[in-house]
């Protein structure tokens, strides 16, 4: 038996040894060209004289190529066609492509990138929300989620605090930046190496880009150095420029951006300011909850609608709002384009009902965890967007944590230690947060999969579907999946590269989806080429049994085979041993405008209790301890499922402190390289680190009852940020409840602390 | 220029034809060895980490911000070269076991610098893996998986590399000089060299700014330039010692002096980096600076035959300007033997591998419960590091109390004017330089003050 067993992941060995192959070490003929973006210096203006003779003539150039040069559509956007791949008369950010320089070497691209004289009638660029407010040029109306009467509700209700979060948005930080290559075929086909967690998107663009049919254009993508979301729509931009270069000089080009290049030109996670009035009673137990969402989604629209709504869709994270009304703005801002990033919105939104949370105990001086508790759904309850919560597990799972963890006796002795010593420096403290996190994609379209399983005459099996691998472990979790279906080994499956000739029209691997539902696809085809297999043994060993595969036999009653022999007779007696399958996901139904419907087939769960330290005279924080109870259903893999918890609750904590994302005045990045944005090193994570699954499995039919656990780990980062609200919290006036914005770096920390006591923060 | 050194066990001789081509670059456009990676390309994420060895020992170092002259008469081991044969390094088998990769992509850089401190018995991981950044398992099994590997055996490869390295006869010429005294009287008559050391900062004028350095001079190979020496008065510190080097040199008498360095930039930095390097480039926010002004250290500067002493605060004049000549080089520094009263309080976004917003270095004397003496020195604060010395006058003669230290806060600003940029505002920075000097006082009284002395 293959699945529910912690097997290492598939490439592990390839990893250590430096011999996985990524897109930049896939060997191109020697006389591949190399490209480098000249960018824009300003957020917003029009191109006033563009001077591109010093690059055309620099060292190693063989073309410069601007918007003009494009034979089919300039456009690299996910969905509303309206992200040029080069600017034309405008820009619209600072690190806005404008030119495309193709030369013999990467440096020498990247050089003569440099050597452009652009002028720009510069415009005030949209930065901030207000501004972008004031310019009242959303990308779509506000959209709004109402349950109940929250209004009438609020004014009813016992109490009632208001307050406002910001949160920044994240830099993805793969650690393999974007990269791409593009090989010119016969008859202007084009092969595209793209690093990219969507290829079907990809090889639309660069059909699109290139004005030739889809099936002119194949993609293949054997593994990502790291995705997060910020390879969902942002591979476009490069593989499409190696696709341009490629079919204009006929030789094949490859892409890699240099790491500044990188920050500056993607798009990141969305920022968001959330302003909320809430109503509740003396036990903390919420009654109405009205929140307003703002959000900058940077210059295109890229996924920003997806992203809002999912805001939207994990406002009450997992809690009951008897009342509710959450309006979203979608701000267009001159900034590069936010974009996805593991969790999709759900984090931002569910932060904010955190805060609230987290603020109501402060209001009525009780433990948060204890308002929490008041608030959990039960099944039976219904959501904001009206869907009825029936596999709610996070009370007893938050139960089991709380004594797993001690979780009432640490925060009695650190309430008595903070207010037994009041003038101490350092100061702790702890918080218990959950997450219910939405599985499906939003947009019902998107969730289907497809696969392609050969079992060759050997017995070897090759199997290959839509998804792509990114380090989540999905090859390894489906061919699990295959293993198990056929009784053979790990071993006997080749996984191979995502590829849009083999399955095609794909969605994206996003949404923590890729297992459910490539998992699925790959299971209907084998149970194809099962079925097909035991009609042969039936009339071969004459019998009515059911087969069944396992270690490497297939049994019928009393008669048994090897899988191999099996297989070969099999193609002896002209049998297909190929099989496609496919997936759809039941039971989802969502009307967008109506704010109403079952858009997420499961939920998935889990809280995490984080204990930190700060320092009142610096602001300096750490976390000192971290337990985490997580609920994967039926785990397919629990080493996998493991890794993606520790990994996911370090990048969510990494969020929400160390990783500060600052623009100035003039709308360009200052933090474009790991000198100046940090994310979490390894002296960052909990030295007290504890992790376990929750015993659960799937209520849905999912694949093998497992559940997805790509990002709703991510939030378990918040478990850090209330903590450290709680130890500032006692850092000061008590009657003043904190408000702590994220990132939570030392200054934050510090500047919430003096407003604590109303000191002046200036000087 | 000609080098020599051992790739994974073969021997390497090449002419050298642009001397600041990365060994990163080398690797994977010249030699096809694609299992480095490249992540930022400026020394800050450790992906394409490799590992050098010569008679000193063996060093993780970051490959995209080493030249390859700077590989010359060492030994080279890439990710390629770590296993023998079918049989994982412990390291790379301790990797797949305890689920140490998830894309993989900063793995092969992570099993050098792991392999690097498993061939040295260095066994402080988090010291020894801070360099390198993950972005999917959050650490956790990769510590896990250098735990295990503790006391594994060692491959028979890391004595075979050395005893070729100790044999192998090194190339050197004018841009690769080995004697002290030449390289002064050269660099007299070429001024306009660029002088590298370690390239930590020098690597990114390159690969970020895309300079063209035209004449080089490496001075790695210079002993004499790295020797540390405790004299009768005093530490004498050569300034192309490491980081790494002068931390162990201090920490006997300034432990909060090592404390910082052990903070200081990563592994693979503090092994490149120089002291040297970490003055002369004038940055205000470099590290060694304010401890070394706290510390009352002289710097000794060198022109041909000659050279002259001063006093390191004086030796930053402005922002972008320092009191150094044509033909000048950092020769050593000096530090005075006096009591352990120094403090270093380095704060950064990030406790590891990450520039310092502030970086606070104090030293107070007290006799008979009076400040008789006072060093506060500031990076991070000015266009360059300095004294708070209306803090320092104001202090002298009081008694030594917290109450005196909150009375002489104010005067901080008669001292500094800081900036705002992407670090810190220039109202934090002023607040948590008064915090530190707060933090100086309480921690004399035995206060609890230190956020990383907590235990879990």
């Amino acid at each position: 038996m293959s699945i529910h067993k912690p097997t290492p992941h598939e490439a592990a060995t390839l990893h250590v040894t430096g011999r996985a192959r990524y897109t930049d070490d896939v060997p191109l003929p020697s006389n591949t060209l190399h490209l480098a973006f000249g960018v824009s210096s300003v957020a917003f203006g029009q191109i006033a004289d563009l001077n591109l003779s010093a690059v055309e003539a620099a060292k190693g150039v063989v073309a410069v190529y601007t918007a003009a040069d494009i034979p089919g559509e300039n456009d690299v956007s996910p969905i509303a066609h309206d992200e040029v791949m080069l600017a034309q008369a405008w820009v619209q950010y600072a690190g806005q492509p404008i030119f495309l320089v193709v030369a013999d070497s990467h440096l020498n691209a990247r050089k003569a990138a440099r050597l452009a004289q652009v002028s720009y009638t510069e415009h005030t660029p949209s930065l901030s929300v207000d501004q972008a407010m004031a310019g009242d040029n959303p990308f779509e109306k506000a959209q709004k989620f109402r349950k109940g009467e929250p209004q009438d509700a609020l004014k009813a209700s016992a109490h009632q605090i208001s307050g406002r979060i910001d949160m920044g948005g994240q830099e993805h930080f793969y650690l393999e930046g974007q990269v791409a290559a593009a090989i010119p075929q016969e008859n202007g086909d084009m092969l595209v190496h793209s690093s990219t967690q969507h290829p079907t998107e990809v090889q639309h663009k660069v059909a699109h880009i290139l004005d030739v049919p889809f099936n002119a254009v194949r993609v293949e993508t054997r593994r990502m150095g790291g995705g997060f979301g910020g390879k969902e729509s942002q591979a476009n931009l490069p593989a499409g420029a190696c696709a341009l270069a490629a079919h204009l000089t006929g030789r094949p080009c490859k892409m890699r951006y240099d790491r500044d290049d990188d920050m500056i030109i993607t798009g990141k996670r969305h920022d968001f300011r959330i302003e909320y009035n809430v109503g509740f009673d003396d036990s903390g137990k919420l009654n109405s909850v009205i929140m307003e969402h703002f959000t900058r989604c940077g210059w295109a629209m890229d996924l920003s609608l997806p992203v809002a709504d999912r805001a939207m869709f994990h406002s009450d994270n997992a809690y009951n709002l008897p009342h509710a009304e959450i309006v979203s703005h979608r701000l267009r801002t001159n900034m590069a384009s936010a974009t996805a990033y593991r969790g999709f919105g759900g984090p931002q939104g569910a932060l904010a009902i955190e805060r609230v949370m987290d603020h109501i105990a402060s209001h009525l001086g009780v433990d948060p965890l204890a308002v929490r508790r008041a608030n959990f759904y039960v099944n039976g309850d219904t959501t904001p967007y009206h869907m009825e919560i029936s596999d709610s597990v996070i009370a007893p799972l938050v139960d089991q944590l709380a004594a797993s963890s001690d979780y009432e006796k640490r925060r009695a002795e650190i309430e008595a230690e903070n207010l037994a010593n009041s003038t101490a420096i350092l100061r702790r403290g702890i918080a218990l947060t959950p997450v219910k996190f939405g599985i499906s994609f939003t947009l019902t379209k998107y969730n289907q999969a497809g696969a392609l399983v050969h079992i060759y005459t050997d017995g070897s099996i090759h199997m290959n579907h839509g998804g792509t691998e990114m380090g989540q472990g999905l090859f390894t979790k489906v061919g699990q999946v295959a293993a198990h279906e056929f009784g053979v080994t790990l071993d006997d499956v080749k996984i191979t590269a995502t590829d849009t000739a083999k399955v095609p029209n794909t969605s994206a691997t996003a949404a923590s989806s890729g297992t459910d539902l490539n998992g699925m696809a790959v299971q209907d085809a084998c149970e194809t080429l099962k079925a097909r297999l035991q009609k042969m043994l039936r009339g071969h060993f004459k019998t009515k049994a059911v087969a069944k595969f396992a270690d490497g036999r297939i049994t019928l009653g009393k008669h048994q085979i090897a899988f191999k022999d099996a297989v070969a007779m099999a193609y002896d007696a002209r049998i297909q041993l190929s099989a496609t399958g496919f997936y759809t996901t039941p039971k989802i139904k969502w009307d967008r405008e109506a704010g109403r419907g079952h858009p997420f087939y499961y939920f998935a769960y889990g809280a995490a209790v984080s204990e930190v330290v700060i320092d009142t005279l610096t602001g300096e924080n750490r976390i000192l301890r971290t337990d985490i109870l997580h609920d994967a259903g039926k785990s397919l893999n629990q080493a996998i499922d493991v890794g993606q918890i520790e990994g996911g609750f370090v990048q969510g904590a990494g969020w929400l402190t160390t990783e500060e994302l600052v623009w100035d005045a003039k709308g360009h990045l200052k933090t474009h390289a790991p000198s100046t944005y940090k994310i979490p090193a390894c002296s960052d994570r909990p030295p007290v680190f504890n992790v376990e699954l929750f015993e659960n499995e799937n209520v849905e039919p999912t694949i093998h009852k497992s559940k997805a656990v790509g990002e709703p780990p991510f939030l378990l980062g918040m478990s850090v940020f209330f903590a450290l609200s709680h130890a500032i919290g006692s850092a000061g006036n008590r009657d003043v409840y904190p408000s702590l914005n994220a990132p939570a770096t030392p200054e934050e920390v510090l500047k919430t602390i003096y407003r604590l006591d109303g000191g002046g923060y200036g000087y | 220029m000609d080098i020599s050194f051992l790739l994974n066990g073969e021997t390497v001789q090449l002419t050298v034809e642009d001397p600041t081509v990365t060994v990163l670059d080398w690797l994977r456009e010249t030699q096809g060895l694609c299992g480095t990676k490249e992540g930022c390309n400026e020394g800050d994420c450790g992906a394409c980490t490799v590992m050098v060895s010569d008679a000193s020992g063996n060093q993780a170092l970051n490959s995209c911000i080493l030249f390859l002259p700077q590989l010359n008469g060492k030994a080279l081991r890439t990710v390629e070269g770590l296993a023998t044969g079918d049989e994982l390094h412990p390291v790379q088998q301790a990797m797949v076991d305890e689920h140490g990769s998830q894309c993989g992509f900063c793995t092969p850089g992570f099993v050098m610098s792991m392999a690097t401190a498993h061939a040295n018995d260095a066994v402080d991981h988090d010291d020894q893996l801070v360099g390198n950044l993950c972005r999917c398992t959050g650490y956790a099994p990769i510590i896990r998986a250098a735990k295990k590997v503790e006391g594994a055996p060692k491959p028979e490869w890391l004595g075979r590399d050395r005893w070729f390295v100790d044999r192998m006869l090194k190339e050197h010429d004018y841009a690769s000089p080995t004697v002290l005294y030449e390289f002064a009287a050269w660099y007299k008559e070429n001024p306009d060299a660029t002088l590298i050391a370690g390239a930590t900062d020098v690597g990114l004028w390159v690969t970020k700014g895309l300079r063209d350095l035209g004449k080089v001079c490496f001075l790695k190979q210079i002993e004499e330039l790295a020797v540390i020496e405790k004299t009768e008065n005093g530490l004498v510190i050569g300034a192309g010692a490491s980081i790494a080097q002068v931390r162990d040199a201090v920490e006997p008498y300034y432990r909060d002096f090592a404390e910082m360095l052990r903070r200081f930039a990563s592994e693979q930095v503090r092994n490149a980096g120089t002291i040297g390097g970490n003055i002369a480039n004038g940055s205000p926010i470099g590290d060694c600076p304010p401890a070394l002004i706290a510390l009352g250290a002289t710097i000794t500067l060198q022109c041909g035959f000659e050279t002259r002493e001063l006093a390191i605060e004086d030796f930053f004049i402005e922002y972008g300007k320092q009191d150094i000549g044509a033909g000048e080089f950092v020769r050593s520094i000096f530090i005075p033997d006096q009591p352990d009263r120094v403090k270093c309080y380095k704060l950064s976004k990030r406790f590891d591998q990450d520039i310092s917003a502030v970086c606070g270095c104090i030293s107070i004397t007290v006799t008979d419960g009076v400040v008789t003496d006072a060093r506060v020195a500031f990076g991070g604060m000015a266009g360059t590091p300095r004294r708070a010395l209306a803090v320092e006058k104001a202090l002298i003669s009081k008694p030594w109390t917290y109450e005196s230290v909150a009375g002489v806060l104010p005067r901080m600003m008669l001292d500094f004017i800081p900036m705002t940029d992407m670090r810190a505002s220039a109202e934090y920075r002023m607040k948590a330089a008064q915090g530190m000097l707060q933090r100086y006082v309480l921690e004399d009284f035995d206060h609890e003050t230190r956020v990383l002395e907590v235990s879990s």
